[in-house]
């Protein structure tokens, strides 16, 4: 019997063993009104057809698929291609999912928005939206992250938003979730919380992975068009997962297309300095689902490393590590250097700036495409672009910018 | 019948409200835990809250975070903590001892391994602030192995919710008093007075109150209406200023000493 990925999760939030709903007692009547609200709205026709409508007119979708060829015959192997999620508004995936969520606060009557950032782009993408809204939006950042990511911050304040540093734990994106929570539990009336990924208890993975699922809706009718078949490939970076998943659910079906992701091996996993929660990490619960985190053996979360601010997140959505435990998708490791190479690579052989999470995705679409005949074709998910990262690149590089 | 449930059962035959001081374990010194657990008891405690540091205490206030956050960084772990529990109830066989943290140290360890060893050092009870009852069979082996689940209950639970927690809960029900993260500031005694005679329809189990009580006499207010007191930040924060084992004894009898008495105060002044 073949299984149905269409199907996950169950009605308690599951996927297989993971995910579900763990989290203190005055959540749980904020987390299921918002159930209640957007298990009607994702089936309601006005709902769907005024995000639709947001995303061609506000965010520019669809986004292409472009054929990476100079890259691709650098390489020597199969055909590159790149899903340009670069290329939306806010420039990443990441405004799919706060175009959805702030509708369904708005249809849930919130006058309160709260989120909470790593790299910065959800914080960026979450004010974008309340900007347009007119609603108050409050972003939690880790200090360690408002330091080092100090062009974003200046962005969401620019948009309106108020960053709060968070100060607590290791001072980043883990802390800033605590944080954001802690927010909600004392505001739980009036205020909704924009989750920025696939992560967190029942709905968000579902409903992040749903706002994000256009992007391989395209991808696949894109395919079909351009190509008249299926990539044999599909590779996305997971720091939580919401562009891989987003890329990967309308081709979970597809038993011949292989699906990768690609996760934040820092140093190297053998260094314990990484955040490959799939490919080195355990099962355990954290920020409100059952998943795969890197902790000790004591069950205390561990801080991660990774160059790419945006994978540093020591949990994962539910659903990849349902998908790893079935097989049905395979998650590898990329090293910083590995992914500053393809980064450089991809900018001098096609003219893109990708961002360092993406040049994860870059680097491991460059390593499988190299093993595999030149007709065969593998797809990319370019999830943002990298003008954010230019100084940490020229840091890490030796270089001043001012 | 569990020491827990004996001792509400003592503590309602003798028209005495419950007092129950929460500390995170191994803080502030990790040498000073069993003595100050012994302390509280000897100032008044009837049942024993020890806080299972975790590096993501999602649910906790500032107070309690960087208690969590001292005590990791002195490397406590369960381990240690079931030791604690151990040596205590070498001394004291009566007072009960609920465990309070989250699922993933719990988990890393292994939930039936972890029941198997709680039992066996004299753990009573354990609360899992991140275990709503929806999630109750990731807690089975707890109650399998004889530990009481303790269930919180707060102002945002809904009536068919409320029949669920109460139905499932062991030993007593942990109320918390308002919206928030322990230790805030904003607590109405008024409205918890109506949740909490409200909620006695419900439960099965006696009734305890936290989040939020500071002092002597928002306890004494609370212990109107509730079976039992829980005091976690305040004297968290007590102790944080202690500079070795014997000053965080004495902080620990200090503080919570007054809030005994205004308790006994309430009991005499029924009596009379």
């Amino acid at each position: 019997m073949t299984t149905d990925f269409h199907n996950l999760p169950d009605a308690q939030g599951r996927f297989g063993a993971y995910g579900g709903v763990y989290v203190a007692e005055t959540l749980m009547a904020p987390l299921a009104e918002l159930t209640a609200a957007y298990e009607r709205l994702r089936v309601d026709p006005s709902f769907i057809a005024e995000f639709d409508y947001d995303l061609k007119y506000y965010v520019g979708r669809p986004s292409p698929i472009y054929h990476a060829e100079r890259l691709s015959r650098r390489v020597g192997g199969a055909q590159i291609l790149l899903k340009r999620e670069d290329l939306n508004h806010t420039g990443a995936h990441k405004i799919n999912n706060t175009i959805g969520q702030a509708l369904v606060a708005k249809h849930m009557g919130k006058r309160r928005i709260i989120a909470e950032t790593g790299a910065g782009q959800h914080g960026v993408a979450s004010a974008t939206v309340c900007a347009r809204l007119g609603i108050p939006c409050v972003v939690y950042m880790g200090a360690v992250d408002v330091e080092r990511q100090a062009i974003n911050v200046y962005r969401m304040k620019l948009l309106g938003a108020e960053v709060r540093p968070v100060q607590s734990g290791s001072k980043t994106l883990k802390d800033a979730l605590n944080e954001a929570l802690r927010d909600w539990v004392t505001n739980v009336d009036d205020t909704f919380y924009m989750i920025g990924t696939v992560a967190g208890p029942h709905p968000y993975p579902q409903m992040v992975r749903d706002f994000n699922a256009v992007v391989g809706r395209e991808a696949r009718a894109q395919m079909l068009e351009q190509y008249g078949r299926l990539p044999h490939a599909l590779v996305a970076c997971v720091g939580g997962g919401s562009n891989a998943i987003g890329l990967f659910h309308a081709f979970l079906n597809d038993a011949e297309v292989r699906i990768y992701g690609a996760e934040a091996a820092g140093d190297g996993i053998e260094t314990g300095r990484h955040a490959a929660s799939l490919a080195a990490g355990r099962p355990g619960v954290l920020h409100g689902n059952r998943t795969y985190v890197i902790c000790d053996d004591n069950g205390q979360i561990i801080e991660t490393h990774s160059v790419s601010a945006g994978l540093d997140y020591p949990g994962v959505g539910p659903e990849h590590a349902y998908l790893k435990d079935s097989g049905r998708a395979h998650y590898l490791g990329i090293t910083d250097d590995e992914a500053l190479a393809a980064f450089h690579e991809l900018a001098r052989s096609e003219g893109i700036l990708a961002a360092l999470e993406s040049s994860h995705a870059v680097a491991q679409g460059i390593k499988l495409a190299r093993d595999l005949p030149k007709d065969q074709l593998v797809l990319v998910n370019l999830s943002g672009r990298g003008d954010k990262d230019v100084h940490t690149i020229a840091r890490r590089e030796g270089l001043s910018l001012v | 019948m569990s020491r827990i449930s004996e001792r509400f059962a003592e503590l309602q035959a003798l028209h005495r409200p419950g007092l129950i001081p929460f500390i995170t374990a191994g803080d502030p010194l990790p040498e000073a835990t069993v003595a100050i657990m012994h302390a509280l008891v000897e100032a008044g405690a009837d049942l024993i809250e020890l806080g299972v540091p975790f590096s993501d205490p999602m649910a906790d206030g500032p107070v309690i975070q960087h208690a969590n956050e001292r005590a990791l960084a002195k490397g406590v772990g369960l381990g240690q903590i079931l030791d604690w529990v151990r040596e205590f109830r070498r001394c004291d066989t009566q007072t009960p001892v609920v465990l309070m943290g989250y699922l993933n140290p719990v988990e890393i360890r292994g939930v039936e391994r972890f029941a198997a060893e709680a039992v066996e050092a004299g753990v009573d009870g354990v609360l899992l602030v991140d275990c709503p009852v929806e999630e109750i069979a990731t807690a089975q082996p707890l109650r399998a192995a004889g530990l009481d689940q303790i269930f919180l209950a707060a102002p945002t639970t809904d009536e068919m919710r409320l029949q669920q927690v109460c139905a499932a809960a062991q030993g007593f029900l942990y109320y918390v008093s308002f919206a928030g993260i322990t230790g805030a500031a904003h607590l109405s005694t008024d409205a918890v007075r109506e949740r909490v005679t409200a909620l006695r329809q419900r439960a099965r189990t006696p009734l305890a109150v936290g989040f939020g009580v500071k002092d002597a006499a928002t306890a004494a207010t609370i212990a109107e209406f509730a079976d039992a007191v829980v005091i976690g930040s305040a004297l968290v924060d007590t102790l944080a200023g202690g500079v070795d084992a014997a000053d965080a004894v004495q902080r620990a009898k200090a503080f919570l000493a007054p809030i005994r008495a205004a308790l006994d105060a309430l009991t005499a002044g029924h009596a009379a």
